[in-house]
């Protein structure tokens, strides 16, 4: 197993579903060594098992994003295991879809703290080490939600959006140190999120995908794969829309 | 002394690409040797590694000068150099 990822580290969080779970899978085959997170000891151990069976070198490891000092342990152990990331997917996330008027503070809160606060706070600890070698790549998952805004999910697009503006900034911040920093934003893809909707609800949907399908785990990875490569060095604060035509920036 | 003296004015001519000579005491990061901000973050982190300490920020944002960083690394290393 070996590729244009040779030696690097790829952390990806969120990484034991969906898309997180294609994102760590197709790094590894192109020869990053993994560190997949997931919230829970079975998520980790499922990690660990999917990668072996893959042959692809990693782990999984269990991290609550929202948990700061998790995350600087985590952080440390890697740098003193000379694995520090020098690629990083912020992909964890979660939805409290609510219409604004009948959302609650806590469903804001958490959104808030788990896809917008976890990215600022992982790409800081990230970023150090990245510093000093020169080399960095921080893809940020975001959603077409952010751009285009949706009905019921006023917390999640405000942190997708929050994230975009995020990127931009530290996009600048390190550019000089041929540190990218960019997001993969997907439209709907199918996962067991979206398998959750009701068929009247996904019908109304493919109706606005010019492309006439849902997207897949395998269509963000591979938008998430040419932003961690060396190749895509000169593209950097950008968002990366993956969804079928459905919004187009 | 001298030996910290030497040893941070060789973190600054690596880090900031500068020359030797024009690293003086009294020189400024940012107005003498033309750091930019990430420059003297950067500084900063190679400071710590070289000195096996930590600078909180408060305290990094008071280090201007190669004197300063002088000053705060002898009163702040590790005492089995000292």
């Amino acid at each position: 197993m070996g590729g244009a990822l040779n030696g690097q580290v790829a952390l990806v969080t969120g990484g034991n579903r969906g898309i997180g779970r294609e994102i760590a899978r197709v790094l590894g085959e192109q020869g990053a060594r993994i560190v997949a997170t997931a919230t829970t000891p079975e998520g980790a151990e499922r990690i660990s098992a999917d990668l072996a069976a893959q042959d692809i070198g990693g782990r999984g490891c269990v991290l609550d994003v929202t948990d700061d000092a998790a995350m600087s342990a985590l952080l440390t152990q890697m740098e003193k295991d000379h694995s520090a990331p020098t690629i990083l997917v912020n992909n964890a996330g979660i939805t409290r879809d609510q219409l604004l008027l009948r959302m609650k503070d806590e469903d804001w809160d958490a959104v808030i703290a788990t896809n917008l606060r976890a990215v600022y706070r992982l790409s800081k600890l990230c970023v150090r080490d990245m510093l000093k070698r020169h080399y960095g790549r921080i893809i940020n998952v975001t959603s077409v939600v952010g751009a285009m805004g949706n009905a019921g999910q006023s917390n999640y697009a405000a942190a997708k959006a929050g994230v975009a503006g995020f990127t931009r900034a530290m996009a600048r911040e390190v550019a000089a140190r041929q540190i990218t920093v960019n997001c993969v934003a997907p439209g709907f893809i199918r996962t067991d999120m979206t398998d959750g909707l009701n068929e009247a609800h996904r019908a109304a949907l493919m109706q606005q995908i010019p492309a006439g399908r849902l997207g897949t785990v395998a269509d963000v990875a591979a938008a998430v794969a040419y932003l961690a490569s060396p190749q895509s060095g000169y593209v950097t604060g950008q968002t990366l829309h993956v969804n079928g035509g459905l919004w187009m920036g | 002394m001298d030996n910290v003296a030497e040893r941070v004015k060789k973190v600054v001519v690596e880090q900031l690409g500068v020359n030797e000579d024009e690293v003086t005491n009294e020189a400024s990061f940012v107005d003498d040797l033309g750091a930019d901000s990430l420059d003297t973050v950067e500084l900063v982190m190679a400071l710590e590694e070289e000195f096996d300490c930590e600078i909180p920020d408060e305290e990094a944002e008071k280090i201007a000068t190669v004197q300063q960083a002088i000053d705060y690394v002898s009163a702040h290393m590790p005492t089995k150099d000292a």
